[in-house]
C-alpha cells in the first residue's frame, strides 16, 4: 500500500511542480518507500561458470531434515515426519526404536550427528520434538542411542527443553561436537519472542552445551546464575538450523533464521547474548518493526546478516581439495530460493557469495561427506551428491 | 528552491501518512459492516483462523496471502482455493504433493502437514476464504473437515 500510495503523490506532485528536484525524489523514495533498512552489503552472484554435475544418490524423500554417513559408506537420513531411514546400495530400509515424534508445524523429527569416536562406541544424537512432560504441545529433544540391525537401542533422553508449547515455530536444532568432545545442539525460541530467547532461566532461542552423556560441563557459563538453565551456552538466538565446528579453530559457528530480513552467521562465544529480538537487521513478516537497533553493548554482532532473508537451513565448512576454489568457504542451504550458497571468508569476512545447485529444491542440509564429496539434501527430490568436473 | 523542494516532500509525506490512515479506517468500517451480515460462528472461527494463519502459514505464503511467486501460491484471490474446497481441506490434513495450478501457474512443491485440530483447519480454512478479498462459500464446519479422509 506504501507503495502505491507514494506513487500516487509523487505523481500529483510530478504534474504539478515541474522544476522539483528528481534527485530529491528519488532519495525520497528510497528512504520512504524502502521498509528494509539493512541490505546485505555483498549479494549472491550467478556463478560464471557451472564445473560440476549433479547425481541424486537416494531418491524419493520428503523433508529430508538431517543426513549422516555412517563409516561403512551407508546412510542416515531423517525425514521431519518422523522416519528414520538406513540407506545402503540403493536400499532404504526403516530404523525402528524411535521414541514418538510430536508432529507440529516446522516441529518433527530433526537432526543426526554421530559420536566423534563412533567407530568405538555407537553412539548416534538425535534431536526431534516431543509431547513428553507437563502442558499441551510439545518441544525440543535430544537424545542418544545406538544402532542394531534395524533398531534403535539403548535410547537415552539426554535433553528436553520446556515448557511444552502448541506453537508451530522454530525448535532449532541443529547438533554437532567440538574438538574437545563437547556436544552442542541448537533451540529456537518457538515462536515466543520476547519471553524465551533474552531469559536464560528459560528454554528456547539458546545454544546448548553438554557432555556426550548428557551431563553439564563443570565449566559451562551459568553455572552460578541462580534459577538458569545451566545446559545454556550461548542466549538471544532466533532459530539457529545450521551448525559447524570451524575445522582450524575449533569454534562453534551458527547461522539462524532472522524475521523479514536479518537471518545471521554467528560465532558462538561462552555465555554470549547474540541480542535476538533486542537487536535484529530484519522487521516482522507484516513489514512493521519491533527494533530500532542493530547493535548494543554487551550483544555480539553476527560475522554475517542477509537481507533479504534466504531462509538458511544446513551448513558445511568444506576442506575437501575436490572441488576448484572451495576450500575452506562455507555451503550454506538456502530453503526459500532453492540452491545452495558458496560463501567466500577472508579474515572471518564474507567477501563472495555464488549461488550453487539452483533451481533443483527446498534445501534442507548440506555437508562434506567421508569421501569428500559434497552432498545435500532437498525437499522432494532426496540426497543430492555434487561431482566436480575433471 | 532546495528548501521549498524539501517543504513540499514533507508534506506529501504528511498526506501520504494521513491517507494511509483514512484508508484504513475505511476498510475496518467496510469489513465491520460486511462482518455483520455474516454468521456470528464463521466470524469467530475467522478470528481463531488468523492466529493459526499467523502461526502455522504465514512464513510461506505471506501476511496478504499472495505466497510467493512460482514457489509458495497465492491464497488470496486463488482460483485453486475457491475451487477445491475438499483437496486443500485435505492438504492441511495430510499435507499436498504434486502439481497443482494456481491462477495459471503451476507449482509442483510439498506441503507437508502441519499437524492441525479438525477444528483448526475449519478456522484456519474459514480464515483463507474470507480474507484479502476472499469470499469463498459458506462456513467451513469441524465435522465436515473430520469426514474428509
Amino acid at each position: 500500500m506504501y507503495y502505491k500510495l507514494v506513487s500516487l503523490i509523487l505523481t500529483i506532485k510530478l504534474s504539478s511542480m515541474k522544476n522539483l528536484n528528481l534527485l530529491l525524489i528519488i532519495s525520497f523514495i528510497s528512504i520512504v518507500a524502502c521498509a528494509q533498512k539493512h541490505k546485505s552489503i555483498i549479494i549472491a552472484d550467478d556463478p560464471k561458470t557451472i564445473d560440476y554435475t549433479t547425481e541424486v544418490v537416494v531418491n524419493e524423500l520428503d523433508i529430508p531434515w538431517g543426513f549422516v554417513f555412517l563409516p561403512d559408506g551407508s546412510m542416515l537420513i531423517t525425514e521431519k515426519s518422523g522416519e528414520l531411514i538406513h540407506y545402503n546400495a540403493g536400499v532404504k530400509t526403516k530404523i525402528k526404536g524411535l521414541p514418538e515424534v510430536y508432529l507440529r508445524g516446522q516441529g518433527g523429527l530433526m537432526d543426526i550427528e554421530l559420536h566423534p569416536n563412533y567407530r568405538e562406541n555407537g553412539w548416534l544424537y538425535i534431536t526431534y520434538s516431543s509431547s513428553d512432560g507437563e502442558g499441551e504441545g510439545g518441544n525440543t529433544t535430544l537424545i542418544r542411542a545406538q544402532l542394531i540391525g534395524t533398531k534403535l537401542t539403548s535410547v537415552e533422553r539426554l535433553y528436553k527443553a520446556e515448557p511444552n508449547s502448541k506453537r508451530g515455530q522454530h525448535f532449532g536444532s541443529r547438533i554437532e561436537f567440538d574438538k574437545d568432545g563437547y556436544l552442542y545442539f541448537s533451540i529456537g525460541d518457538r515462536g515466543n519472542r520476547d519471553v524465551n530467547p533474552q531469559d536464560i532461566t528459560r528454554d528456547c532461542g539458546k545454544i546448548y552445551r553438554l557432555n556426550d552423556d548428557g551431563s553439564i560441563p563443570n565449566d559451562n557459563p551459568f553455572l552460578d546464575f541462580p534459577g538458569a538453565k545451566t545446559a545454556i551456552y550461548s542466549y538471544g538466538h532466533r532459530n539457529p538450523q545450521g551448525m559447524i565446528c570451524h575445522p582450524d579453530t575449533g569454534e562453534i559457528w551458527v547461522h539462524e533464521h532472522g524475521p523479514r530480513g536479518g537471518d545471521e552467521i554467528n560465532r558462538i562465544k561462552k555465555g554470549g547474548n547474540f541480542g535476538w529480538p533486542l537487536i535484529s537487521y530484519g522487521i516482522n513478516y507484516s513489514g512493521t518493526s519491533f527494533t530500532d537497533d542493530t547493535d548494543l553493548p554487551g550483544m555480539e554482532q553476527p560475522l554475517f546478516y542477509w537481507v533479504p532473508s534466504i531462509a538458511p537451513s544446513g551448513m558445511a565448512y568444506i576442506t575437501s581439495d575436490m572441488y576448484k576454489d572451495w576450500k575452506n568457504n562455507l555451503l550454506i542451504g538456502s530453503l526459500k530460493f532453492e540452491y545452495i550458497e558458496r560463501l567466500v571468508l577472508e579474515n572471518n569476512k564474507v567477501v563472495k557469495r555464488e549461488k550453487i545447485l539452483e533451481g533443483m529444491g527446498r534445501v534442507r542440509n548440506v555437508r562434506q561427506g567421508i569421501d569428500g564429496y559434497v552432498y545435500a539434501s532437498l525437499e522432494g527430490v532426496g540426497i543430492v551428491k555434487i561431482i566436480p568436473n575433471k | 528552491m532546495k528548501l521549498l523542494s524539501f517543504a513540499f516532500l514533507l508534506i506529501g509525506f504528511f498526506l501520504m501518512m494521513f491517507f494511509n490512515y483514512s484508508t484504513d479506517i475505511l476498510y475496518t468500517s467496510y469489513k465491520t459492516v460486511k462482518s455483520q451480515s455474516q454468521s456470528k460462528a464463521l466470524k469467530e472461527s475467522i478470528k481463531r483462523g488468523n492466529i493459526v494463519y499467523s502461526d502455522f502459514c504465514v512464513s510461506c505464503h505471506l501476511p496478504n496471502g499472495s505466497g510467493v511467486n512460482k514457489i509458495y501460491p497465492p491464497l488470496a484471490n486463488s482460483d485453486y482455493l475457491e475451487a477445491n474446497r475438499d483437496a486443500s481441506i485435505k492438504g492441511l490434513k495430510f499435507g499436498l504433493k504434486g502439481k497443482i495450478k494456481v491462477n495459471g501457474i503451476e507449482y509442483n512443491k510439498y506441503m507437508p502437514p502441519m499437524g492441525l485440530s479438525a477444528e483448526e483447519i475449519a478456522d484456519v480454512m474459514n480464515y483463507t476464504n474470507h480474507s484479502w478479498g476472499n469470499t469463498f462459500g459458506k462456513i467451513v464446519t469441524v465435522a465436515e473437515v473430520s469426514e474428509i479422509k
